[in-house]
């Protein structure tokens, strides 16, 4: 019984005809337009509508609330009216005092970009440090972890005490609030450091100055702007509630100044630049990061 | 004729809290100038502690490591390891991992060009050259090991350590790898000390098999010398004599006399 099967197998092992009829539609071509343009048109629609119809909700809902007479808070209507052109023109200056939110909104930046700046390099000097060092690690962890719970403003006298001066009282506000987060973040990412890293740092014998440039910091990076973006937010607090202290320009001084002269709709419409422009910072903070760290994900 | 690499009586001890256990008793082994030593055992017997003592990247408790008669305690480009996992670093290309270790072992006796081109010509020994500008996370595990071996091999290694470089690969990629291995080995005539749990792998890229007993205080338990001639060919080494028998006594070793006993 096995004798024909087996002669029968190089028959069915024969090869096929190489040559088969290859049958193709090609698809009909979309324009330009249909192609690219539309479905972008579309995304863009789904991003932007539902945030869009949701404040037109929220607003509505505001305006009807606060039109009744004897309400206590203006209307959207009422702040378009009362503060017009602090909304349109964001960069006037009519006057030292009179100027447009733009300009104060920048001279508040100032002061974060100087203090979140020294917190950025200052924290993540110290947390490299501490992240390096288990001694470094118990004896400055559980101070920091003290330290960090401290209210931005419960610092405040006691900075204008020692600086004497409310510029710089205000910058090491910044400072101090926003400089946690980025040393213990940084400590974290550098414990965290594979082992794998250090021993090919070890093969290679680099030296202290090319395995912190070349393994710590990129290996910890995803944790350092975790901290930093903790950070610009946490700073961005602080200075609108520093301002509102210390005085001078600035978009914190303004609110109380314009509490103290009770003007309603002008704090509203601060109150609007203080939000987008803290969203700007952080998605600011959160673009740099994803092009910094694009690769450093776990493999 | 002398030996080129030494583990000369090492012991490891390691000791957590009060607790001391000790992972390797007295082993000496020499390795010949391009000589291709496999270290065979069952996983915790501590080989890979050998090879990290070898390396330098941990300390021998006793005894010590000589590479041409001299001692080597610290880790050092003159003992290039090939990790299990790969470790390249995922933020640099594949070409950036390869270049570092140039740059850093060659850094005053190339020039800029010479060390291009002695990165590119390592990428190319381990056919990855095409891959150059891509990102580990952008290549497949077997891809990836091959870099890591390019950039072994670029530091010019007096002894390469290869620690179970085939383990975490899907079989195929393996066999492909492990052929590529022994062809470079055949090519450049490196001392190569590999550790590996795969007795068909021991057998195949070795000229000795050195067995280990199981953990605590592993000893070398048997040195077996694999005089089959080079080049082998994979699909001819399964039916060679020598092979086989090769391998049976490798397996003997594994699995009657120092049968894998589980820690409780």
């Amino acid at each position: 019984m096995n004798m024909p099967l087996l002669k029968t197998e190089p028959q069915i092992a024969a090869p096929a005809p190489a040559i088969a009829e290859v049958l193709r539609f090609d698809p009909v071509k979309p324009g330009y337009f249909k192609a690219k343009i539309l479905p972008r048109l579309g995304a863009v629609a789904a991003n932007l509508l539902p945030p869009l119809v949701m404040l037109a909700l929220i607003l509505a809902v505001w305006q009807i609330l606060c039109m009744k007479p004897g309400a206590t808070l203006p209307s959207p209507t009422k702040i378009w009216s009362e503060a017009y052109d602090l909304i349109v023109d964001p960069f006037f200056v009519a006057g030292p005092q009179d100027i447009g939110l733009g300009w104060r909104v920048l001279t508040s930046l100032q002061r974060v970009a100087i203090g979140y700046g020294l917190a950025g390099v200052i924290g993540i000097m110290l947390g490299t440090i501490i992240g390096q060092s288990v001694w470094a690690m118990r004896g400055l962890d559980p101070i920091f972890q003290v330290l960090r719970t401290i209210s931005p403003l419960a610092w405040l006298p006691i900075s204008l005490a020692a600086f004497r001066d409310s510029q710089p009282s205000a910058i090491f506000v910044i400072f101090i609030t926003s400089v946690w987060p980025i040393i213990i973040n940084t400590a974290v990412g550098i414990r965290n450091i594979p082992q794998d890293y250090r021993n090919v740092a070890a093969v290679l014998r680099l030296n202290h100055l090319e395995f912190f440039w070349k393994i710590m910091i990129p290996s910890a990076a995803p944790y350092i702007f975790t901290g930093l973006r903790i950070g610009i937010g946490l700073s961005w607090l602080a200075i609108v509630a520093a301002e509102m202290l210390t005085g001078g320009v600035g978009i914190g001084f303004f609110i109380w100044d314009a509490w103290n002269s009770s003007r309603l709709s002008d704090i509203v419409v601060a109150l609007v630049y203080i939000g987008i422009v803290g969203f700007i910072l952080d998605r600011i903070v959160a673009f740099v990061a994803t092009i910094v760290t694009r690769g450093t994900a776990a493999n | 004729m002398t030996a080129y690499l030494k583990i000369d009586h090492v012991d490891k001890i390691f000791n957590r809290g009060s607790a001391t256990t000790e992972v390797l008793k007295d082993i000496t082994l020499t390795v010949n100038k391009g000589e291709y030593v496999s270290i065979i055992g069952h996983s915790g017997c501590g080989k890979s502690t050998l090879l990290n003592i070898v390396a330098g990247l941990t300390p021998a408790t006793q005894g010590g490591i000589l590479l041409e008669d001299r001692e080597v305690n610290e880790p050092g480009p003159d003992r290039a390891v090939v990790f299990q996992n790969h470790s390249l670093l995922p933020w640099l290309t594949v070409y950036d991992n390869v270049r570092l270790a140039v740059d850093k072992v060659f850094s005053g006796l190339k020039s800029r060009e010479e060390r291009h081109a002695w990165t590119m010509h390592n990428l190319d020994l381990v056919q990855m050259g095409h891959a150059r500008d891509k990102r580990p996370s952008e290549i497949s595990g077997g891809m990836k090991q091959r870099v890591g071996i390019a950039r072994a091999l670029a530091m010019e290694p007096k002894v390469l350590l290869l620690d179970e470089p085939f383990g975490a690969l899907d079989a195929l990629t393996r066999a492909h790898l492990q052929d590529s291995v022994m062809a470079l080995q055949q090519k450049l005539g490196n001392t190569v000390l590999m550790i590996t749990h795969d007795v068909d792998e021991a057998v195949l890229l070795s000229d000795r098999i050195v067995m280990m007993t199981n953990g605590p205080s592993a000893r070398i338990g048997e040195v077996l010398d694999v005089t089959l001639p080079r080049p082998r060919k994979r699909l001819e080494m399964a039916a060679n004599p020598v092979y086989l028998k090769c391998r049976q006594r490798v397996l003997e070793f594994l699995y009657e006399r120092h049968r894998f006993v589980e820690a409780a």
